[in-house]
């Protein structure tokens, strides 16, 4: 069996603003092994997001444990999760959160700034993880040149830069029509096949279908955790799954 | 993450949007501009001063008639006639032995009056009676001819030397050596002429005609008082005592009693560079500070467009902190655009300052002044430290909340 890469044990979050404390998260529980791809489901409101943002060092815990590889990471500092972010994870947003006015190769250099590497490496990675998702022949554009399905495979490439563990994907289809968006899936999986962890939010049940287990959220809870079959998924999916 | 890296960063921000960029560091430039040209003209235009002054020579001695303070201007520079000052007074300065140190003196009447030269006239034209020392006391030497002797200036000669530029004015540009003309009806014949001077404050002394001194007194102006009289010690170091004993003599002409004040002024070429030395000083680095509070305004400006450039930003921002950036690289990134915005304007500003300055110094050159095109590399380094020390003092706050944003709220921002 795989080392858990992500184990939460009871695990909350509360906001206060102006003395309102208003609870999000009560006292969740689970692990995630290294190279599952999972799907957190819920409508809007149940606090995935919340969670996607605690798992992805985004955001402080308040209360309850949070292991990431086997360390204990519930009370890191801003730079400590600063620089978790920047070596183990790597985001895409429904938004694409290009930057605009700048090439692709540029975009995708961007996580690398921040680590100690040569111009000459960075340059390298970023061509490497543009080609993983086929858009080497873009490579010279500016982000607002390309489609809507070409910026988030831009994206996925700048998520990859780093070689992170996981690659947490926000509504990664939310702003593209459904053929971009199964492509998008498709890359995700792909990426998911050659070993690497997907954590997928999303509230919509095609999206959700990709993944190989659906962890069910409402009100802050969790209320679901299933595994899917790759018969059932593949049955699920039926042409979109390539 | 490297300052090279963030500087190609910035470098790449500030030229995507280059008419902002510009307008961002306008207040800058025109701050640090003025500051280098205020300061520039300001030098170029005190050694003017000091050079002409210089080139009368700082052994000068000079008595005006009437008093005057210590250090305020004489009675004459206001129009008041004072005859005290005669042809007497020079032979005693020159015989007695406490003012042995003056080794030539000259006595001077000036007035102004309509030559005429062939069908030439010149209405107003600068005649100046001085004696036969006059070479001597100003340095001047004649191109050509020679000057009048002494016997000449005791004989009445009515003879003439005159300044390069007379040449245009009464002969057409001929050589007017061996030539007659007419002051005020006397006929002079010119024996000289003297090589060119130029200007010394706003007199130009190559349009000037010379004739002897009596001659001026007596046949051209009809009086018997010196406007001026001019003397050479033969050392610097002894023209505190040179002045000293200049007044004692006077005194003793004029028949001064202990208690009586000067009724002349005396006046050394050195003391007054010191005086006008203060004086520039002074009126450069009152206009430079007042310069210095538009680089105020330009730095309230980049304070004012980098704060708007971060709320722009809110999304950038949040996406560089998603993957990886601290608190100090987004600061540090904010705050070097801010520094390479202020260093790029210092420069622009420089460069401005002194390109104005520069034709500014042609411009007066053109007009005969002997301009010095000065811009001192303290001016520039000042300029650069100013500019830098804006873009951290003005930068710093932008910057900070940047470096603050919560990157879940800057993701979100719309």
């Amino acid at each position: 069996m795989a080392a858990a890469l992500i184990e939460v044990v009871g695990l909350t979050k509360q906001y206060e603003n102006e003395g309102v404390v208003t609870p999000v998260l009560h006292g969740l529980s689970f692990s995630i092994l290294s190279g599952e791809f999972v799907s957190l489901m819920g409508p809007s409101g149940s606090g995935k997001s919340t969670l996607m943002h605690i798992l992805g060092f985004l955001d402080h815990l308040t209360s309850g444990t949070y292991r990431f590889e086997g360390r204990d990471v519930s009370q890191l500092q801003d730079d400590e999760l600063a620089a978790m972010r920047s070596r183990k994870v790597g985001f895409v947003f429904q938004q694409f959160n290009l930057l605009p006015k700048t090439t692709v190769l540029a975009n995708v250099t961007l996580p690398l700034l921040y680590m100690p590497m040569s111009e000459a490496e960075r340059i390298a990675n970023a061509q490497r993880a543009i080609e993983a998702v086929g858009l080497s022949h873009r490579a010279q554009y500016l982000s607002s040149q390309l489609s809507g399905g070409e910026k988030q495979r831009v994206a996925i490439a700048r998520a990859l830069v780093n070689d992170p563990a996981v690659v947490f994907a926000d509504e990664p289809t939310g702003n593209l029509d459904s053929k971009s968006g199964a492509q998008i899936m498709n890359i995700l999986d792909q990426l998911n096949q050659q070993g690497r962890t997907v954590i997928l939010v999303t509230h919509e049940t095609t999206t959700a279908a990709y993944a190989r287990r659906i962890i069910r959220m409402k009100d802050g809870l969790l209320v679901g955790d299933e595994r899917v079959d790759e018969e059932r998924r593949r049955a699920a999916l039926g042409g979109e799954l390539k | 993450m490297e300052v090279r890296s963030i500087l190609a960063l910035s470098v790449r921000n500030l030229r995507s949007n280059p008419l902002r960029s510009f307008l961002t560091m306008l207040g800058l430039i025109i701050g640090i501009g003025s500051v280098v040209l205020i300061v520039s003209l300001g030098a170029g235009a005190q050694a003017l001063i000091i050079s002409q002054i210089k080139g009368l020579g700082s052994n000068l001695v000079g008595v005006l008639p009437g008093a005057s303070d210590e250090n305020g201007p004489p009675a004459s520079v206001f129009g008041i006639q004072v005859k005290t000052l005669t042809n007497d007074d020079v032979r005693a300065l020159l015989n007695d032995s406490r003012t042995r140190h003056l080794v030539e003196a000259s006595g001077y009447a000036q007035g102004r009056a309509k030559m005429v030269s062939g069908n030439q006239e010149l209405e107003g034209g600068t005649f100046m009676g001085v004696q036969a020392s006059y070479p001597r006391v100003e340095n001047v030497t004649v191109s050509m001819g020679r000057f009048f002797t002494a016997e000449e200036d005791s004989g009445l000669a009515r003879v003439a030397v005159v300044g390069s530029q007379m040449r245009n004015e009464l002969w057409g540009g001929d050589d007017p050596v061996g030539k007659t003309f007419k002051i005020k009806r006397e006929s002079f014949r010119v024996i000289g002429e003297l090589k060119p001077r130029g200007s010394v404050g706003f007199s130009n002394q190559d349009k000037v005609v010379i004739v002897p001194l009596l001659t001026a007194q007596k046949i051209l102006l009809g009086q018997r008082h010196l406007s001026l009289v001019r003397g050479r010690a033969d050392d610097t170091s002894n023209i505190p005592d040179t002045i000293a004993g200049m007044r004692e003599v006077l005194r003793d002409q004029h028949n001064l009693s202990g208690l009586d004040e000067d009724d002349f002024s005396v006046r050394n070429a050195a003391t007054a560079i010191a005086l006008l030395s203060t004086i520039t000083n002074a009126v450069r680095f009152f206009l430079a500070a007042i310069a210095a509070i538009s680089l105020l305004v330009g730095g309230i400006g980049i304070m004012n467009i980098m704060l708007v450039a971060v709320n722009e930003r809110y999304r950038e921002i949040g996406l560089r902190k998603a993957v990886g950036a601290t608190q100090a690289n987004i600061q540090s990134q904010f705050l070097l655009e801010t520094i390479v915005i202020t260093i790029t304007g210092s420069i622009i500003g420089i460069a401005g300052g002194a390109i104005v300055s520069g034709l500014i110094a042609l411009a007066a050159r053109a007009l005969g002044y002997d301009w010095a095109f000065v811009v001192s590399i303290s001016s520039i380094v000042l300029a650069v430290a100013v500019g830098l020390a804006i873009g951290l003092a003005f930068g710093y706050y932008p910057a900070r909340r940047a470096a603050k944003l919560d990157p879940i709220v800057a993701l979100r921002y719309e």
